[in-house]
């Protein structure tokens, strides 16, 4: 099942590494991987999309808490959470696509941030489903070019994840 | 306090001063050249010079293996380095306290492929408990109190600091921190008191119990509670390769050790039992073989462990609980004092008759021959040469499993080996770090004639630091535990696991100014054994060049991914 983690871990050099180094050692599979400093600059805090069987799930919920630098960790999946990517698109906007483009990018509450004569570079936001869904919507020769995030994710009300 | 501004190498030396370190295990270059102008003037701990960096980090670790402190080592950047990978990754995987501190080529120069540069941090990152880079002169007393925490808290395990050659030249302050908060490090010490009473319930009731301990049980210091326990309880208890020596061999209850090479008693033990306590084990491929085979019967588990990601990783347990295995060991204790009326321990006596009959297959009986020397029997002669009570150490290969099962250890940190990795060429180091430690201590390292060479050169380390260990090479001409392997799973095609060209090992031994003694016949290896342990030698490292039966194999043995019970025995062949 798909699971996403999110952890606070201290902001040193070489933090990222004993998280990607330590997925790769076991074989754990990412998906995406986020990762920037919080309000409090010692900390970063980093959200994995990962898959695997429950038994899989714990033992790198357990492995990252064994990392010395890992202050928290937190499988979102355990509760109620909310979940969020950004992705940026160019497609195909020439003058027969232009009024389709601009509808379904409507549809999904998508901005256009940038348009060129055949080109329309739309932001969107939403969960890594709701991404997907949009790009299954688009003819495959219209997608010129697109650049994902990778999830972030947060817990619902009073599920903090908090030094 | 008065302020003392001192250069960042004289700070390294004093962190380590502060730690009460009392060895250093070394070798000099550029990058360390301050830090060893530093040693040249301090007289707290001893320096020892090794021939070869690995060596250093194998003397460390069994230095602390032997005395349960945090084992040092320190080499130069790039090839030291490196060179240090195989000893950290050793250590790494048997969790062994050990802080290895390396030269860095300047903050400057990092990342400029300069003379002597590698990552580091990067190569060592997947085989240490945690490292780190200092790269500010105000941190290097800071970081190595905290690699010193860590490597000795928690599961222990090699930290490595990574120090550039400028700060070790800059001047500051020196201020070591007495203590030491992390907030992303906090490890469990009390176990579970809701865990351990439902634990002593399923314990209590066990009709078929047997209690399964591993290294955790020795590095923890658990010997005299899990001793306790088990006498408490009356359970049959058997040990992993790492575990030898938490419980005594000689006590009734043991059943020798388990796994691929366990004795006929413990594997079928282990596979029959209805409850199992784990007790700092982490039942690896080696020990419990195929784990659905394993599980095809159904048990109760219980695990004690410091280290949560060791419970249900290869296994499903019923009750873990996690903390330091002292502290649990003694709450169960109490636990069953209290309950102790309600422990009927007759309904155990079928399956104490079971055992007896496993026991009566004898499984490690062997037969001496006229002509040729059996290894079982020079390992049986040795232990009782040295009345038991050795510090042995052992090399990767068929001698190490033989050492295992003919040596039967009463005392813990005393079976000094490689469980984990398998390091070929540990031996010679660990024998140096067990008799630095202990100077008075008798110290054998039992070893192959193809392990030894692959740490040889530490012979001249011995002669330099009067290290009066004795080498007991069981010289089959064989790569033995290879060819056994190839005998029995790829139909006898010795593919490359001669040892041809091997060298006189007595003439090597005494060009290194060293005593040899090359033994060919049965009768000759107790007198030779005592004349080795004799007080006229007692000063003398002696090389013992056993030649012994080339076809001998290691029995019981578990094929690899099969159950614990479908051993091989020596008499099915
Ligand atoms: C560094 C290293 N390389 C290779 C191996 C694989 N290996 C395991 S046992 C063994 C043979 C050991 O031969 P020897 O030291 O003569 O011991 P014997 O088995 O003959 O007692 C080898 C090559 C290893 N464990 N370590
Ligand atoms: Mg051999």
């Amino acid at each position: 099942m798909r699971h996403i983690i999110s952890l606070l871990m201290e902001n040193e050099s070489g933090a990222l590494s004993r998280v990607s180094g330590l997925f790769s050692a076991r074989g754990y599979n990412i998906e995406s991987l986020t990762v920037a400093p919080t309000e409090d600059a010692s900390l970063s805090r980093m959200t994995i999309v990962t898959s695997g069987s429950d038994e899989v799930i714990e033992q790198i919920i357990k492995q990252l808490n064994k990392l010395i630098d890992v202050v928290r960790v937190l499988d979102l999946n355990d509760g109620k959470y909310i979940e969020r990517e950004l992705m940026l698109v160019k497609v195909k906007a020439g003058d027969k696509h232009r009024d389709e483009m601009k509808r379904i990018s409507d549809i999904f509450r998508g901005r256009i941030i940038d348009v060129s004569d055949n080109t329309f570079t739309i932001e969107l936001t939403g969960s890594s489903s709701k991404l997907d869904a949009y790009l299954e919507s688009l003819d495959g020769d219209a997608i010129i070019e697109t650049v994902r995030t990778g999830a972030s994710g947060i817990g619902r009300g009073d599920r903090i994840l908090k030094v | 306090m008065k302020s003392e501004i001192i250069t960042g190498a004289e700070i390294v030396i004093r962190s380590l001063q502060e730690e009460g370190t009392e060895f250093v295990f070394g070798y000099p270059g550029g990058a360390v050249l301050n830090i060893y102008d530093a040693i040249f003037s301090q007289t707290k701990f001893k320096h020892v010079l090794v021939r070869h960096e690995q060596a250093a980090v194998h003397a460390a670790d069994a230095y602390a293996r032997a005395t349960g402190k945090v084992g040092v080592a320190l080499v130069t950047s790039g090839p030291g380095a490196t060179n240090a990978v195989t000893g950290i990754a050793t250590a790494h995987m048997d969790s062994v306290p050990m802080v290895i501190i390396s030269g860095q080529v300047p903050t400057h120069a990092i990342g400029q492929d300069a003379f002597q540069e590698c990552d580091t941090v990067g190569i060592t990152r997947p085989c240490v408990k945690h490292n780190f880079l200092v790269k500010d002169i105000n941190k290097i007393a800071s970081t190595i109190k905290k690699a010193f925490y860590i490597a000795a808290t928690g599961r222990p395990g090699p930290v490595l600091v990574d120090i550039p050659k400028d700060i070790t030249a800059e001047s500051a302050e020196f201020l070591y921190p007495k203590e030491i908060h992390m907030r992303s490090y906090n490890p469990v010490t009390k176990g579970h008191l809701g865990q351990i009473k439902k634990a002593l319930d399923i314990l209590i009731n066990a009709k078929k119990p047997v209690v399964y301990s591993g290294g955790g049980a020795v590095l923890g210091n658990a010997s005299a509670p899990l001793t306790k326990l088990v006498n408490l309880l009356n359970f049959p208890i058997t040990s992993t390769l790492m575990g030898l020596g938490g419980f005594p061999a000689s006590d009734e209850k043991f059943l020798g050790m388990l796994g691929m090479h366990g004795t006929y008693e413990a594997n079928m033990a282990m596979q029959d039992c209805d409850v199992l306590l784990a007790v700092g084990a982490r039942f690896d491929d080696r020990v419990i073989g195929n784990p659905d085979h394993f599980l095809s019967k159904p048990k109760k588990i219980i695990h004690i462990d410091i280290d949560p990601a060791s419970i249900s990783k290869r296994v499903q347990i019923d009750i873990p609980i996690v903390g330091d295995v002292v502290s649990i060991l003694n709450d169960l204790i109490e636990v069953y004092e209290e309950q102790k009326n309600n422990h009927d321990k007759n309904q155990l006596e079928p399956w104490l008759k079971q055992i007896k009959t496993w026991k009566s297959k004898n499984c490690l009986a062997f037969e001496d021959d006229k002509k040729v020397i059996k290894p079982q029997r020079v390992i049986q002669t040795l232990h009782e040469v040295t009345k038991g009570d050795a510090f042995i150490t052992s090399d990767v290969g068929q001698h190490q499993m033989w050492a295992a099962q003919y040596y039967p250890f009463d005392k813990p940190r005393r079976w000094i080996n490689s469980g984990g990795l398998g390091t070929m060429g540990v031996g010679l180091p660990y024998a140096m770090g067990c008799q630095l430690a202990f100077p008075d201590a008798q110290v054998a390292c039992v070893t192959g004639e193809a392990s030894i060479q692959m740490c040889i050169q530490e012979l001249s380390t011995c002669k330099q630091f009067h290290l009066p260990v004795k080498i007991v090479n069981l010289n089959n001409r064989y790569m033995g535990m290879v060819r056994q392997w190839q005998e029995f799973f790829y139909g006898n095609r010795y593919a490359e696991s001669y040892m041809d060209a091997l060298p006189d090992f007595v003439k090597l031994a005494e060009s290194y100014g060293h005593v040899g003694f090359k033994i060919e016949k049965p009768e000759d290896i107790k007198p030779v054994l005592e004349e080795a342990f004799s007080p006229k030698l007692k000063e003398s490292l002696v090389f013992l060049d056993f030649i012994t039966d080339q076809t001998e194999n290691v029995f019981p043995m578990v094929p690899n991914g099969k159950g614990l019970s479908e051993m091989i025995l020596a008499e099915d062949l």
